[in-house]
């Protein structure tokens, strides 16, 4: 039954097969079984999760189901729950417990989907690798020696061991596509705009943006169709018809062009990795599509770009933890000086300082022109590589990561080593393209991730070419040994 | 550019951040580190670029200025550190 896809599951569901609550217990039966190997959960509602899905199977009965009644994902614990810990992944927010939810939360409990719980992740979402959340990182079920990848390890690791068949997941530089590509699953990240950020715990608020993870294109297509929405209350969300993302899944890619950029396919890319990428794209020749080759001249300043201008703002959105309203306090603060320096210090791990103090230097009096507005005007030559790439291709492929799954450290004490993970997801995030990854192959039994980057709110045909890449190959089928 | 304790220690200041004296050695290496990758920008030619401030340069949207949300002071504060009588405790600022 966990090897159900979400399109199964809602079948199952419709078709009277099985129940929310069989569907639910089964996978929660399995997350306290399984899930001590892992760490993908920071918390698990079984309680609440029951209570759902005995409601569900009601409605259904009653022949009133919205689409998602009764099936069960996970959240990344970065979207605020009502009366559900919400802890980013910190010990700064360790015992918050926010009295409302986010909107992406709104969209599924309207869809009628049930809660398993919620994901472990990188702290503050700041990490490719799972290690630095407060609860312990997350193992990757390919290979428990190896990071799941981040942020959004917790929500890829889950699907990977079949402990749920959704989740929800966000991308400020590659924290869905990177950890979707090494754990084996399918990722989304949209249009900057076109998910509401009302209620997500910010990071970098020109960047950050929810998406889907799931087992296929075709679940992320119907995740998506529910966490769309305009959103009066994030004012940056886009007043755009959300569109049915299902609608243009099994249209033929003949005639589809596809850039294939040289910079990603440079120095530093595994040769493991490269060569799943590139029968991927034979395949995708195969099926009709043609191959461009292009040129995103600056993709060399993604990584430089990104961090001035997600530190920066970083350090202006986590001021917000202060000790005072939410969230960690130290103890006995002789003044209120103390209580900020030392909450902060106590309360926020290494990598999350090393953000905040970065961004405060690059805001600092005398460096701005030098770094943010000089990183912001990068930003623009970054975006418009795209916008000259578009004008010629449909879409554009290439590797997610440079390698597959590395292991626990490996990286530790070197973050600039850990930013270049992202050095091939990182520019769409700051032109605010969507992106997306899907399985393509392995490299000694660690998943490789396809990455496809389409124009803005071309999400309907980058699902369409996963979708049919999905139908002719089974990478996204393919389970960890001892998980089937 | 080159960044020493010093620059760090002011930087922990301004953002209030308590550093560990055991590990600021380790924290402005790798704040160095940093630093360097990102001084590559300063190889771009930028000359007459706009910088960016939103990815589809979209304009911030207005509403009408209209009350939109209720009091929910009580659920706030049920999940603050400490509070008295309505109101957000902190350690005594003026003496």
């Amino acid at each position: 039954m966990h090897n159900k896809t979400l399109a199964e599951i809602i079948a199952g569901l419709n078709s009277g097969a099985f129940s929310s609550v069989e569907i639910t217990s089964h996978l929660l039966n399995r997350i306290r079984q399984l899930d001590p190997q892992y760490n993908s959960f920071i918390t698990v509602t079984a309680e609440a999760a029951l209570a759902s899905a005995e409601a569900a199977d009601r409605q259904r009965a009653s022949g009133n189901a919205p689409l998602f009644c009764g099936v069960p994902i996970a959240h990344k614990d970065i979207f605020c729950t009502n009366g559900v810990r919400t802890s980013c992944g910190s010990k700064m927010l360790d015992n918050f417990v926010p009295p409302y939810d986010a909107t992406v939360v709104e969209n599924f409990a309207r869809a009628g989907a049930v809660i398993l719980g919620k994901t472990n992740m990188d702290e503050f979402a700041m990490g490719s690798s799972n290690e630095t959340s407060y609860y312990g990182p997350v193992k990757n079920p390919w290979n428990i020696h190896c990071v799941p990848g981040g942020s959004s390890g917790g929500s890829a690791a889950a699907l990977a061991a079949r402990l749920t068949p959704g989740a929800t997941a966000t991308d400020t530089g590659g924290s869905i596509r990177q950890p979707a590509a090494l754990c084996g699953v399918t990722g989304l990240k949209p249009t900057y705009g076109r998910v509401s950020r009302w209620g997500m715990i910010a990071f970098a608020s020109s960047l950050d943006q929810a998406g889907p993870m799931a087992r296929s294109a075709e679940d992320c297509a119907l995740m998506l169709n529910a966490m769309a929405s305009f959103d009066p209350k994030d004012s940056t969300s886009i007043d755009r018809e959300v569109p049915d993302y299902t609608a243009d899944l099994n249209q033929p890619l003949s005639g589809l062009k596809i850039g294939i950029p040289k910079e990603y396919f440079g120095e530093g890319l595994n040769t493991g990795t490269e060569q799943a990428v590139r029968e991927a794209l034979t395949e995708y020749e195969k099926q009709g599509a043609t191959l461009v080759e292009i040129s995103l001249p600056h993709s060399h300043l993604a990584v430089p770009a990104y961090y001035v201008i997600a530190p920066a703002e970083a350090s202006a959105n986590l001021s917000r933890f202060d000790g005072v309203r939410y969230g960690y306090r130290c103890e006995d603060p002789k003044d209120l000086r103390d209580l900020y320096m030392r909450t902060r210090g106590e309360g926020f791990g290494d990598e999350v300082k090393r953000r905040i103090l970065v961004g405060a230097y690059c805001l600092s009096a005398g460096y701005y022109d030098a770094y943010y507005r000089k990183a912001q005007q990068v930003r623009r030559l970054i975006k418009q590589d795209f916008v000259d790439a578009f004008a010629m291709v449909d879409v554009i492929m290439g590797p997610t990561s440079p390698s597959p799954a590395f292991a626990f450290g490996a990286k530790g004490d070197d973050p600039v080593a850990m930013y270049l993970e992202d050095v091939f997801t990182i520019a769409t995030n700051l032109a605010g393209l969507p992106g997306m990854s899907l399985p393509c192959g392995f490299v000694d039994n660690r998943p490789v991730g396809l990455q496809i980057i389409g124009n803005y709110f071309d999400e309907g045909l980058m699902l369409n070419a996963a979708h049919q890449f999905q139908r002719a190959t089974d990478w996204h089928q393919r389970t960890p040994e001892g998980l089937e | 550019m080159t960044i020493e304790r010093a620059d760090i220690e002011k930087l922990a200041e301004l953002a209030r951040i308590e550093l560990n004296d055991a590990t600021i050695t380790e924290t402005t290496r790798s704040i160095a580190d940093v630093l360097a990758l990102v001084d590559q920008l300063q190889a771009a030619n930028t000359e007459g670029v706009t910088p960016m401030a939103h990815p589809t340069d979209a304009i911030q949207r207005l509403r009408p200025d209209v009350v939109t949300e209720t009091n929910q002071r009580e659920a706030f504060q049920a999940i603050a550190p400490a509070v008295e009588g309505g109101l957000y405790l902190v350690p005594k600022v003026i003496d």
